[in-house]
């Protein structure tokens, strides 16, 4: 495994500048910073409610930012035109948490779908290399069944196996462990290292399995509350001071602090910031 | 309880109401907004497609066409069929008072083809695809196949709006002069039994009151209707959120709301139609 010395001195191809991200009012990303290099394994590690789902949504520009830059292979997402974003798309690979299999689609045929959409490759072409890539997750022979079909390690191979077709150059991971055994769970981690080393590509990994992410990061990044408490490589984050890092480590707790005023308001639904005037109006 | 808080409640009742009218309202305009942008995008795609590199798939287009259309001939033939005996009773029954039977022919034709039959299949096919649109998206977007078409660089609305936009606009017209033959067929055959009049005199009366604007009345409507039908699956399906509840939630909204719109519609077609 590389170590992360080495990798800061390859180019980025992921790049996040201050990035605030909302939903509604609600702020979930509080001015991330972060990027990732040329044939590195990133993994984004949080609790539940951290950011980092919603850090990958941007990644993948799916969702709208308040404000920030993100740059995906050198190229600002927002200045892109329509073909060209299209085009940077192609270099691009995600395997959904759910592996999001088009459930009407045989698996050869949803893997085939990039193909078939942005290739002029004839068929029997095309089913070769589906069928290339069913071998490097190991789903050979497999091609002909439903995605109902699959059992759940079977559809996150599937959606890696569509993830690659295209050969891209940065691959995005949402929860690739969640709802595995842990015999199924490791053989993706290692699917997911066989993919960097093979086939060198940029890998981002959105994690909360512990075993998992320190398994096949290069670098973790540590995102808590919107805000990256640490970005690393996997030894520093283990032995980090900070206490909220060896909290999640360990997976402690933390008891969340409410001053009075925040309590009503959840309890009220209302805004009691002028003393409760207010609330008696209302109610 | 005392008086002054009483009062306070009433307020607080009626603001609450206000709010929710209001709230509705806003809810309602958005969704007519949403279904507007999606018919000028899916046209853009339609158009523009292939200088965009994503051409409308023909292949795509086909497969819905069968979904919506082929399945739909059973029930649309017995159904245009009941209702054409159906009009053909009401009319024998009504006209007797007046000793005038043998004019049925003339309110069938009109009824039928204007009317009932272009009604009775976007009803039809609102309950039978639209809700399987609307069901079908809602479910790949709790699946996040929706996102999925994204990163992957297919545009949703190209890839699954548009095919089942021009199936249903063409498959509902041809749905419904379909339906006007068998209905007009059916009613034939019970005026020819009751009255006595042959079916081939019965035929030569249809073709001599029907003028094709007649048949455009209905074949324009039925386009529309699909379009709403369409329209309406899709915006209910993209909305969909809360797992399976929601699907079938927003699938009986998408069904709900395009059979209203279909009738509304109708009518405003009809009353601007016959003005003009």
């Amino acid at each position: 495994m590389a170590k992360p010395p080495d990798i800061l001195s390859r180019p980025k191809v992921i790049e996040v500048e201050d990035l605030v991200a909302h939903y509604g009012d609600r702020m979930i990303l509080r001015g991330v910073s972060m990027d990732v290099r040329e044939g590195e394994i990133m993994v984004i590690m949080g609790g539940s409610g951290s950011g980092k789902s919603t850090l990958l949504r941007h990644l993948l520009a799916l969702e709208v930012k308040t404000s920030g830059t993100v740059r995906l292979l050198g190229q600002d997402i927002d200045r892109l035109t329509p073909l060209a974003f299209q085009e940077l798309r192609k270099k691009m690979g995600v395997a959904f948490q759910s592996g999001a299999l088009f459930s009407s689609m045989t698996v050869g045929e949803n893997i085939m779908l990039p193909l078939y959409e942005h290739t002029r490759l004839d068929r029997s072409t095309m089913e070769i290399m589906a069928r290339m890539k069913m071998e490097v997750v190991s789903l050979a022979g497999f091609e002909t069944l439903m995605p109902s079909e699959l059992s759940g390690g079977m559809i996150k191979r599937a959606a890696v196996a569509r993830a690659i077709v295209m050969d891209p150059k940065l691959l995005f991971f949402d929860e690739p462990s969640a709802g595995l055994d842990p015999v199924v769970a490791s053989a993706l981690d290692d699917l997911i290292l066989r993919l960097r080393d093979a086939m060198g590509m940029s890998i981002v990994v959105v994690t909360h399995e512990l075993d998992s992410a320190f398994k096949i990061a290069d670098r973790i990044t540590v995102l808590d509350r919107g805000n990256i408490l640490f970005l690393g490589g996997v030894e520093e984050v283990r032995n980090h001071p900070s206490e909220r890092i060896q909290n999640l480590l360990n997976r402690r707790t933390e008891e969340e602090v409410l001053d009075p005023d925040e309590y009503l308001r959840r309890l009220t639904g209302m805004d009691v910031g002028d003393g409760g005037e207010r609330m008696g109006g209302v109610l | 309880m005392t008086a002054g808080s009483g009062t306070r409640d009433r307020t607080a009742g009626v603001r609450r109401r206000i709010e929710s009218l209001g709230r509705m309202t806003v809810a309602g305009l958005e969704e007519l907004g949403h279904g507007g942008a999606l018919l000028g995008e899916s046209l853009f795609w339609l158009v523009m497609g292939p200088r965009r590199k994503q051409p409308v798939r023909r292949d795509a287009v086909v497969a819905q066409m069968a979904e919506v259309g082929i399945g739909a001939v059973p029930i649309v033939a017995v159904l245009t069929a009941t209702i054409g005996v159906m009009l053909a009773i009401q009319g024998i029954y009504t006209l007797k008072t007046f000793g005038a039977e043998s004019q049925v022919t003339l309110g069938i034709a009109y009824s039928m083809v204007r009317e009932f039959s272009p009604l009775i299949t976007g009803i039809l096919i609102a309950g039978r695809s639209g809700s399987a649109l609307a069901a079908r998206i809602g479910i790949m977007k709790i699946n996040q196949e929706i996102d999925a078409l994204r990163v992957m660089g297919v545009e949703p609305v190209r890839f699954l709006v548009v095919p089942a936009l021009v199936a249903m606009a063409v498959m509902l017209p041809a749905l419904t002069l379909f339906g006007d033959l068998i209905g007009l067929f059916a009613a034939g055959l019970y005026v020819s039994a009751d009255l006595g009049i042959s079916l081939s005199a019965y035929a030569d009366n249809i073709i001599d009151i029907l003028s094709p604007n007649d048949v455009w009345h209905g074949l324009g409507k039925s386009v529309i209707f699909a379009v709403l039908i369409t329209l309406v699956g899709v915006v209910n399906g993209a909305a969909v959120s809360g797992g399976a509840e929601g699907v079938g939630r927003y699938t009986t909204r998408a069904v709900v709301h395009a059979i209203s719109a279909i009738v509304v519609t109708d009518m405003l077609f009809a009353f601007v139609v016959t003005r003009g």
